[in-house]
C-alpha cells in the first residue's frame, strides 16, 4: 500500500516538472547462482528518470552498476521487478519486442566499447542506422564520427583503433539514432581528461538539443557532477 | 602419467565444445571411408589368395593357343606330377528351345586336379560336389543353359555336329571366381567327344591347357624345367604369378575405390585442422595460467596432446566399426562381380584406419598444439598479447607430406600416385583460387548491398581464410556428388542416343570361305539386308623391321599381351566410311605391292610407324609387308574392325574364317536358330546381352563409388560444421551487440543467412564449374560424344551449395537469436 502511495508522489512531482517518465523500474532484482551460493547482484531497486533528464549511476567496483544498466535497457532479464521505457512494459515483451524498442528509444555504450570487428567504424556507427531503415545512414554516421573527432577515421576497423578512439567510436554509434534515452557505461573511462572533457560536452549538448536523456555509470566526478542526480548503488542497493 | 590424469580431466570438459565434437566426427568420417573400402578390398583379396590353386585348377597351368606340345605332358607324368588337359572354346549349342552361345569346356577325366565342381540336378534344387568331370556323351551346363535352350537334366543338346545328354547343372566351378562375362555359360563336356563336334578347326579361338598339380618341388622343378622351353604363343602360370587379368582389374578397381576414399580424408583433414586451431585458441589463457602455475611447456604440450589422442582414438574406433558395417553393402552391390561368398575380412584394414587416423591428428594438431606451448605467461595479465603463430605452411607441411604419402601409398604406384596427387592438388588449388576470387569480388559488393547483407558480406570478407576453406571442401565434396549423379546420368543418356537404331547387335564369327554365298543367300531370302563379311587370318608378329618381336620386349602390359597372341589380319580393297586414314595413304586400286594398314592405338603401342616392314607368321609360312597408312576406328560403332588390314593380294592364299555383325530386329530370334542350324560351325555373339552385362557391371562400379562419395560429402559436411563451430563465438558476439542495436530477429537471421548463403553458393558455382568441365573433357575426349552444356548441372550445384549451407549454417548457429545480448557477450568474451 505504502509502495503505491509513494509511487503516486513521484509521478505526481514529475509531473509537476512538466515531464513524463522516460525510464521506470519496479523492484528490479537480479540474482544468479553459482555453485555454491546464490548471488544477488541487484536487489529491489525502485526509481524512475524522466524524459530529459540526465541521471549519474554511481557506486564501487563490483557493486553492480553494469548489470542494472543492463536490466534497464533490457539487455538482460531480471530475476523479479519489472521495467518500463516511455510508459512500455519491457519485460512483458519477446527478446525480439526488447530488440524493437531499443531500436527505436534507446542508444547504449558498453563498458567495453563492443565494437563489431568485421566493420569500419563508419559502417559500426551505420549499423544502428540501417537496422532502423535510415535513407542517408553513411552520411550521417560520417557526420556523428566528426563530431566525436573521429572525421579523419572513418574506414579504419575497430583493431587500427586505440581504446579510447575505440570509446568514441562506440558513443557515436549510441547516438547515432538521436534515441530518446541514452545508457552509457563508463562512457570516459578510457579518456584522458580533455578528450573526455569533449565527451561530456558532447553528450550534454545532445541533451539540451535533443532533449535525450542520459542514464550514465561513471566514476569520473566530474560527469556525475554535470548530471541533474545521482543515483548511488551499493552491495546491489540502490538509493535514489 | 600425471598428465594423462590431468588431460583426461580437462577432457571431460572439453568434451562439449564443439571442436571436440568436430575432431571426432571428422576421424570417424575418414576412418569409416578408408575402412569401408580396405575390409571390402581385403575380402576380394582373401578370396582371391584363398582360390588361387582353385582358380587355376592347378598348381601350375601351361596355357597355349594350340595343342600343349607332347613333351611337356610327357615331362611333367615322368616328374610324377598328376596331369589334366583343358580345351575351351566358344560356340553355339542348341536344345529344343532355343540356341545359345556358349564357353565349351573340354576336359579330361582327372579334371579338376585342385578344387571341386559343384553340381544340381536344377537350377534351384541343392547343390553338392561333383564327383570327377562329365562322362563321355554327357555335359553339364551353366544355370543360364537351362532355361536359355531347355537344357534340363536327361535333355539332349547339340554341341556342333555332336548330340549330348546333360547330366548335370553346374553351380560353381573351381576356376571362375569372378562371373565378369557371364553371358556366354559353360558347357562342360568330356574331351572324347570333343572331335565328334568338329568344332575345332582353321580359324576358331582356341585355348588349350595343360593342369599340373603334386608335391610343391616337383611342381617348382617342372617349372623350371619348362619355362625356358615355352615356344610363342606358349606361357606358364603358377599360383604365385597368377596376376590373371582379373586380378589386375579387381586391384585397379580398388585402388580407385581407395583413392576416392581418400578424398574424405583429405577434407577431413581440413576439419581436424580447424578443429585443432579452435581448440588451441580456446585453451590459450589456460595455458598461460597453467605456465604461471608452474607448468612445463612439455607439460602443456603433453596435457592437450593426450586430449587429442584420446578423442582421435574414440573416433578411429568407431569409424572403424562403422567401416565394417558399411563395407557388407559395398560388398552386396558388387555381387555380380562374384561367384563365390566372399571370406570375412581380416584386422590389417583396421590398422590402416587408425594410421590414417593417426596421421590426421598427428599431421594436423601438432602445429596449433606447439603454438599453445609458447604461451606467454604475460598473456594472463594482458589478453591483448598475440600468440606467436608458427607460419602456417611450414607447421602443416607435416601433415601434408604424410596425407601425400597416404595417397601415393594407397595408388600403389608412384606413377598413379602422382597424378592422383596433382588431381588433388589441382581441384582444391582450383576451387581455392576461384573461391577467394569471388569472395573478394562479392565482398566489394558489399557497399551496394543493403542493412543485414552488407554485414553478412562483410564477415564473409573477413573471415576470407574460413570462408574459403569451407567454399573449397564443400564445392570439391558437391562437385563429386553432381559427377557422380547428374553429369554421369545425363553422359550416358547421350552416348546410348547417339547410337543408331539400326546399329549392329549381332556378330557372327566363324563363318568358313566355301560359306560365304549360302550365308549371304540365307539373310538375303529372309528379306534382310545382306551384311559385309570381313574375312580373318590369324597370324603372329615376328618382327617390326629388322626388330624381331618377343613379348619380353615390351614394358607395357597390354603390347606384352598382344605381341603373345595371333592377330586377327584382314584384308581389303577399300577403306571402309568409319575408318580414317591419319598417317600414310590407302593402296591405290591394282597396287603390287605387299602394303598394310595399321590402327593408330596399336602402332602407338607396338611403336610401328608408316614404312616400317612387318614380319609375319601366318600358319608356320612368313612374308613382309610395308605399312602404308595407320588409320583411325570408330570401336564403339559395333562393327568387326581390325587392328591390321593387308591389301589385296596378300593373305588370300591363306585359310581364313569370315565375320560380320549385323542387326537383329526384335522378336526375329529364329532368323539366328535356322542360321545356326544349317551352319553349326558359326557362332553368333549377341551384342544387346554384353552391352546388358557391361552397363549392369558399370552401373554397380558407379554406385560403388558414390557410396564411397558419400563419405567424402559427410566430410564436406564436417568441414562447415568445423568452420561454423569455430566462427561461432564470433557470430554469437556479433548478434547480441547486434540485438543491443535495435535488431529484430529477422534482420539478425538475414545477416547470418547471406553469409551462408554467399558460401554455399560460391561452393556451388566452384562445383557447378568442375562438374561442368570435367564432363566437358570425359565427353569429348573419352566417349567421343559432343559435350552440350546442361543448366541443371549449375543449377542442382546453387541449389545444393546454397540450400544446404544456409540449413546447415542456421541450424548452427540458433544460440545467436536465442539469448539475451549480456548473456551472450558474457559467454563469448
Ligand atoms: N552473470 C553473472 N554471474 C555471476 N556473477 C555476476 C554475473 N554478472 C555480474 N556478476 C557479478 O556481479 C557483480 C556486479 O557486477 P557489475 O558488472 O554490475 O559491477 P559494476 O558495478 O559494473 O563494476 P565495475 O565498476 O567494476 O564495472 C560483480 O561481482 C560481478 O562479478
Ligand atoms: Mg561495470
Amino acid at each position: 500500500m505504502n509502495a503505491i502511495i509513494e509511487e503516486e508522489r513521484r509521478l505526481a512531482a514529475a509531473a509537476a516538472a512538466g515531464q513524463p517518465v522516460i525510464v521506470r523500474a519496479e523492484g528490479l532484482t537480479k540474482q544468479v547462482s553459482t555453485p555454491d551460493h546464490d548471488l544477488v547482484i541487484v536487489r529491489q531497486a525502485s526509481f524512475q528518470v524522466a524524459a530529459g533528464e540526465s541521471v549519474a549511476i554511481v557506486g564501487a567496483s563490483g557493486s553492480g552498476k553494469s548489470t542494472l544498466l543492463g536490466l534497464l535497457a533490457g539487455l538482460d532479464v531480471p530475476s523479479a521487478g519489472r521495467v518500463w521505457i516511455d510508459g512500455e512494459d519491457l519485460f512483458a515483451k519477446d527478446e525480439d519486442g526488447r530488440a524493437r524498442l531499443r531500436g527505436r528509444l534507446v542508444g547504449f555504450v558498453f563498458q567495453s566499447f563492443q565494437l563489431l570487428p568485421a566493420l569500419t567504424a563508419v559502417e559500426n556507427v551505420m549499423l544502428p542506422l540501417e537496422l532502423a531503415g535510415a535513407r542517408d545512414a553513411a552520411a550521417r554516421a560520417a557526420r556523428v564520427l566528426g563530431q566525436v573527432g573521429l572525421g579523419e577515421r572513418l574506414g579504419h576497423y575497430p583493431r587500427q583503433l586505440s581504446g579510447g578512439e575505440q570509446q568514441r567510436v562506440a558513443v557515436a554509434r549510441a547516438f547515432a539514432t538521436e534515441p530518446k534515452l541514452l545508457f552509457a557505461d563508463e562512457p570516459t573511462g578510457n579518456l584522458d581528461s580533455a578528450t573526455g572533457a569533449q565527451m561530456i560536452e558532447l553528450l550534454f549538448s545532445m541533451n539540451r538539443e535533443h532533449g535525450t536523456t542520459l542514464v550514465l555509470v561513471t566514476h569520473d566526478e566530474a560527469l556525475a557532477d554535470r548530471c541533474d542526480r545521482r543515483i548511488a548503488i551499493a552491495g546491489g542497493v540502490v538509493s535514489a | 602419467m600425471k598428465n594423462l590424469s590431468i588431460a583426461m580431466k580437462m577432457l571431460r570438459r572439453n568434451a562439449q565444445a564443439g571442436e571436440a565434437k568436430v575432431l571426432a566426427a571428422a576421424l570417424f568420417v575418414a576412418v569409416a571411408s578408408v575402412t569401408t573400402v580396405g575390409f571390402f578390398a581385403d575380402r576380394v583379396r582373401g578370396a582371391l589368395d584363398r582360390q588361387a590353386n582353385e582358380l587355376l585348377g592347378g598348381d601350375l597351368v601351361v596355357i597355349a593357343d594350340h595343342p600343349v606340345p607332347r613333351p611337356f605332358v610327357e615331362r611333367a607324368g615322368s616328374d610324377g606330377l598328376d596331369v589334366a588337359a583343358t580345351t575351351t572354346f566358344p560356340s553355339m549349342v542348341s536344345g529344343q528351345a532355343g540356341v545359345s552361345l556358349s564357353e565349351i569346356k573340354a576336359v579330361s577325366r582327372s579334371f579338376p586336379l585342385r578344387g571341386r565342381i559343384r553340381v544340381a540336378d536344377a537350377p534351384a534344387a541343392p547343390d553338392r560336389e561333383a564327383e570327377g568331370s562329365p562322362r563321355p556323351g554327357t555335359v553339364w551346363v551353366g544355370v543360364p543353359l537351362v532355361s536359355r535352350i531347355g537344357a534340363a537334366v536327361g535333355e539332349s543338346i547339340r554341341v556342333g555336329n555332336a548330340t549330348l545328354t546333360v547330366g548335370a547343372i553346374i553351380t560353381r566351378e573351381p576356376d571362375s571366381v569372378l562371373d565378369f562375362f557371364g553371358i556366354a555359360p559353360r558347357v562342360l563336356m568330356n574331351e572324347a567327344d570333343l572331335a565328334a563336334t568338329g568344332l575345332v578347326q582353321v580359324g576358331s579361338r582356341v585355348t588349350y591347357r595343360l593342369l599340373v598339380a603334386g608335391d610343391a618341388r616337383a611342381v617348382a622343378r617342372y617349372d623350371a624345367r619348362v619355362r625356358p622351353r615355352l615356344e610363342r604363343g606358349e606361357r606358364i602360370e603358377g599360383v604365385r604369378d597368377a596376376r590373371s587379368e582379373v586380378r589386375v582389374s579387381l586391384e585397379r578397381a580398388q585402388r580407385f575405390l581407395g583413392l576416392a576414399s581418400l578424398l574424405s580424408v583429405v577434407l577431413a583433414s581440413v576439419a581436424v585442422a580447424l578443429a585443432a586451431r579452435r581448440f588451441s585458441i580456446r585453451q590459450t589463457d589456460s595455458a598461460a595460467m597453467m605456465r604461471c602455475l608452474g607448468a612445463a611447456q612439455a607439460d602443456i604440450f603433453a596435457i592437450n596432446a593426450w586430449q587429442f589422442l584420446a578423442l582421435a582414438a574414440a573416433g578411429c574406433a568407431a569409424g572403424t566399426l562403422a567401416g565394417f558395417g558399411a563395407q557388407a553393402m559395398l560388398a552386396h552391390w558388387l555381387s555380380a562381380f562374384f561367384t563365390v561368398a566372399l571370406p570375412a575380412p581380416g584386422w590389417r584394414p583396421a590398422v590402416q584406419g587408425a594410421v590414417i587416423g593417426m596421421v590426421l591428428v598427428l599431421g594436423f594438431t601438432i602445429p596449433p598444439l606447439l603454438r599453445l606451448r609458447n604461451v606467454p605467461t604475460l598473456r594472463v595479465l594482458r589478453s591483448d598479447i598475440a600468440v606467436a603463430e608458427p607460419s602456417s605452411l611450414v607447421a602443416y607441411a607435416l601433415g601434408l607430406g604424410a596425407l601425400s604419402a597416404l595417397i601415393v601409398w594407397q595408388a600403389g604406384d608412384a606413377k598413379l600416385g602422382g597424378i592422383a596427387l596433382g588431381g588433388f592438388a589441382i581441384a582444391l588449388g582450383v576451387a581455392a583460387v576461384a573461391g577467394y576470387g569471388l569472395i573478394r569480388a562479392l565482398s566489394r559488393l558489399r557497399a551496394g548491398a543493403s542493412g543485414p547483407w552488407r554485414y553478412g558480406l562483410a564477415n564473409l570478407r573477413r573471415r576470407t581464410g574460413s570462408s574459403l576453406v569451407q567454399v573449397m571442401a564443400l564445392g570439391v565434396g558437391i562437385m563429386a556428388m553432381l559427377l557422380l549423379t547428374l553429369v554421369r546420368t545425363d553422359l550416358i543418356v547421350k552416348w546410348q542416343k547417339s547410337m543408331p537404331a539400326d546399329m549392329p547387335n549381332r556378330f557372327a564369327i566363324n563363318v568358313q570361305t566355301d560359306q560365304l554365298p549360302l550365308v549371304k543367300d540365307y539373310f538375303a531370302g529372309l528379306g534382310l539386308a545382306t551384311p559385309d563379311l570381313y574375312p580373318m587370318v590369324r597370324g603372329r608378329l615376328v618382327a617390326i623391321g629388322e626388330r624381331a618381336v618377343s613379348p619380353a620386349d615390351f614394358e607395357d602390359q597390354r603390347a606384352r599381351r598382344l605381341v603373345e597372341r595371333e592377330f586377327n589380319l584382314s584384308w581389303a580393297q577399300e577403306l571402309r566410311p568409319d575408318n580414317r586414314i591419319v598417317a600414310g595413304a590407302w593402296w591405290k586400286p591394282g597396287a603390287s605391292e605387299a602394303q598394310l594398314s595399321v590402327e593408330e592405338g596399336i602402332a602407338k603401342t607396338l611403336s610401328i610407324g608408316v614404312g616400317d616392314t612387318l614380319t609375319w607368321d601366318v600358319g608356320g609360312t612368313r612374308f613382309g609387308a610395308k605399312v602404308t597408312s595407320l588409320r583411325k576406328v570408330e570401336w564403339d560403332s559395333f562393327k568387326a574392325n581390325f587392328f591390321v588390314i593387308a591389301s589385296p593380294g596378300v593373305l588370300e592364299s591363306h585359310p581364313a574364317s569370315w565375320i560380320t555383325s549385323f542387326h537383329l530386329p526384335a522378336g526375329r530370334e529364329e532368323v539366328v536358330n535356322r542360321l545356326v542350324e544349317r551352319f553349326p560351325n558359326v557362332s553368333v555373339i549377341d551384342l544387346t546381352a554384353i552391352m546388358g552385362q557391361v552397363k549392369r557391371i558399370s552401373d554397380q562400379v558407379s554406385r560403388a563409388v558414390e557410396f564411397v562419395f558419400l563419405f567424402a560429402i559427410a566430410a564436406g559436411l564436417v568441414v562447415l560444421f568445423a568452420a561454423i563451430t569455430s566462427t561461432q563465438d564470433e557470430r554469437v558476439f556479433e548478434g547480441a551487440v547486434m540485438r543491443t542495436l535495435g535488431a529484430s530477429r529477422r534482420q539478425i537471421v538475414l545477416t547470418q543467412l547471406s553469409e551462408f548463403l554467399a558460401i554455399g553458393l560460391l561452393a556451388g558455382l566452384v562445383a557447378a564449374a568442375g562438374a561442368v568441365g570435367l564432363a566437358m573433357v570425359l565427353s569429348e575426349r573419352v566417349l567421343g560424344v559432343p559435350y552440350e552444356f546442361d543448366w541443371v548441372v549449375p543449377v542442382a550445384g546453387l541449389l545444393a551449395g546454397g540450400a544446404g549451407v544456409a540449413i546447415a549454417g542456421l541450424l548452427g548457429t540458433r544460440k545467436v537469436v536465442d539469448s539475451p545480448p549480456l548473456a551472450a557477450i558474457r559467454a563469448v568474451t
